[in-house]
């Protein structure tokens, strides 16, 4: 069976996420749907942004050498395999310090941070994380030189078509 | 119940081997985001940290969110440096706590 | 030119749905089948299906004493060998109670009957996990339920309840998992509907779940009137599906979106 074709147009995903911040606070049973946020939607990229300049501080994330795996459209927002991948030969001198994960529409900005070190041998790691809406997901990763990489990528995410009560 | 977990280490592996480790452990990883059926917010209850430890050195750390899905699921490698014991451990809301050990032999 | 186009619209509509037809033998699909590759990425990978966490509380469940009473193991043993088939051929008709009766009533007659303990109730950890583990043991066999002279007319009601319309939706399960699966509802997949892999850990769920807990979903999503768990209009039902998916292996524990 082949996969089936994402059917999306950026028209229907711009109509299908205003359907879906309006119905949301009404599917209560499911998860993170963006009911009661912990920051209004309005304020999450600057969330976002927030918990980034956390990490980094005032240094610039340079594009490159780490790259996030997600899948383009999503089957189920509550679990989506993540995947993140860093080249780094992992050596005592020079390998990855730390990884974290961001996205800018989750009521939270941080999704999760991995600490590393050379006895990791790779920076190869996958996680399963929740989507609330389709959007972008951004990883940093930090390097034992204090240097920053980054990389984004745009998930579409669906809603389930039948609401159920249990 | 008591929490479940689930780890996967090769048994055996070579000296200096890169090896991959799979780890699942069962918790509603609840994100404090979610109203009840009376519109009250159900309170966070998530695993916020894992650690995984060779011989007792610490060798993988990871710091979970509410993001993180639900039973979650970590996937990672680490260099089989000696024989001896891997261990894992979860630690989260509400005194939360969970341990797994694994022996591997490296030859 | 209004007609031309209205009577057009009603075509559309009515082909939408074509008479009833029974999808034919060899273009039966799993749900599996459905998925995307990270899906099935997970439900193929013991140690990364969230399901096998359920089986392995089943194991230990399988093994303890209740109160002081016997243990699973303690009749059946090694469930590797003593329950090798038998997920695969629930419902199963019961000569005791005259009628079929799917694998969480089964594991509760032992508890009361033999174990002289309590029924678990139905979709709680301790069931979904036990029935998980027996389920698991069946993997890769192929569903097999009795279609005999004692179970045709539970088949049929079963049958019956699949192909009828109902629900402010009116809608009948066969319109959409016969008619229009390989079609899409909003952003999910309609499948065939086929049981192949129950309990499964559902992604919606963040959970194990029963197959009946899915029918009821989906009669919700209909609006029509929902039996509770367990009751035998459920049973009939699963037994249907069942008969329907014969010969397609079991996948338990199943990961679904």
């Amino acid at each position: 069976m082949t996969e089936p074709l994402p059917l999306v147009t950026p028209a229907a995903v711009a109509t299908r996420r205003r359907f879906l911040i309006g119905a949301a606070g009404f599917a209560g049973g499911m998860a993170m749907v963006t009911a009661l946020p912990a920051a209004a939607a309005d304020d999450r990229p600057a969330a976002m942004q927030a918990a980034l300049k956390a990490v980094i501080g005032g240094e610039t994330a340079h594009k490159g050498r780490i790259k996030i795996e997600l899948p383009p459209l999503v089957e189920n927002g509550n679990a989506v395999p993540l995947g993140v991948t860093v080249e780094s030969p992992m050596t005592d001198a020079d390998h990855v310090k730390a990884v974290h994960v961001f996205t800018e529409k989750n009521p939270q900005p941080n999704v999760v941070s991995f600490q590393l070190g050379p006895r990791a041998g790779t920076a190869n790691i996958q996680t399963r994380m929740r989507l609330a809406d389709t959007q972008i997901v951004t990883a940093v990763a930090e390097m034992s030189d204090g240097t920053f990489w980054r990389d984004e990528l745009e998930v579409v995410v669906t809603m389930a078509a039948c609401l159920e009560d249990s | 119940m008591a929490a479940r977990a689930l780890i996967n280490v090769p048994p055996k592996a070579k000296r200096g081997e890169v090896i991959g480790i799979k780890s699942l452990i069962s918790h509603e990883m609840e994100t404090g985001f979610r109203p009840n059926a009376t519109g009250q917010l159900i309170p966070r209850n998530i695993i916020k940290e894992f650690v995984c430890t060779y011989n007792g050195v610490e060798v993988f750390r990871a710091e979970f969110f509410p993001s993180v899905s639900a039973n979650p699921f970590v996937s990672f490698t680490t260099l089989a440096t000696e024989s001896g014991t891997i261990t894992m451990t979860w630690s989260g809301d509400n005194g939360f706590f969970a341990t797994e050990s694994v022996a591997i032999t490296v030859e | 030119m209004r007609a031309w186009r209205i009577a057009a619209a009603l075509a559309i509509v009515g082909a939408a749905f074509p008479a009833i037809a029974e999808i034919p033998t060899a273009e039966r699909k799993s749900g599996y089948d459905f998925m995307s590759r990270e899906s099935r990425a997970m439900q193929d990978d013991d140690t990364a299906n969230a399901g096998m966490l359920w089986v392995l509380d089943g194991e230990t469940l399988w093994n303890r004493h209740v109160a002081a009473e016997k243990s699973c193991a303690d009749c059946h043993g090694d469930a590797r060998t003593s329950m090798k088939g038998v997920a695969a051929r629930y419902p199963a008709f019961s000569p005791a109670l005259g009628r079929p009766v799917n694998l969480e009533q089964r594991i509760n007659i032992c508890r009361t009957d033999r174990q002289q303990a309590k029924p678990f109730a139905y979709e709680s950890k301790d069931l979904l996990a036990l029935t998980a583990f027996v389920g698991r043991q069946s993997r890769g066999i192929p569903i097999a339920v009795a279609d005999d002279a004692q179970t045709r007319t539970f088949i049929d009601s079963g049958r019956e309840a699949f192909t009828r319309r109902q629900g402010q939706l009116n809608l009948s399960c066969a319109q959409c998992h016969d008619d229009n699966w390989s079609g899409r509802l909003a952003g999910n997949s309609v499948t065939q509907g086929q049981p192949t892999g129950y309990p499964i850990y559902r992604l919606e769920w963040q959970n194990l779940g029963s197959l009946q807990r899915r029918l009821r979903n989906c009669l919700t999503g209909v609006r029509a009137v929902v039996p509770a768990l367990g009751a035998q209009e459920l049973v009939e039902l699963e037994l249907f599906l069942m008969w329907r998916a014969r010969g397609m292996p079991l996948e338990t524990p199943g990961v679904r979106p």
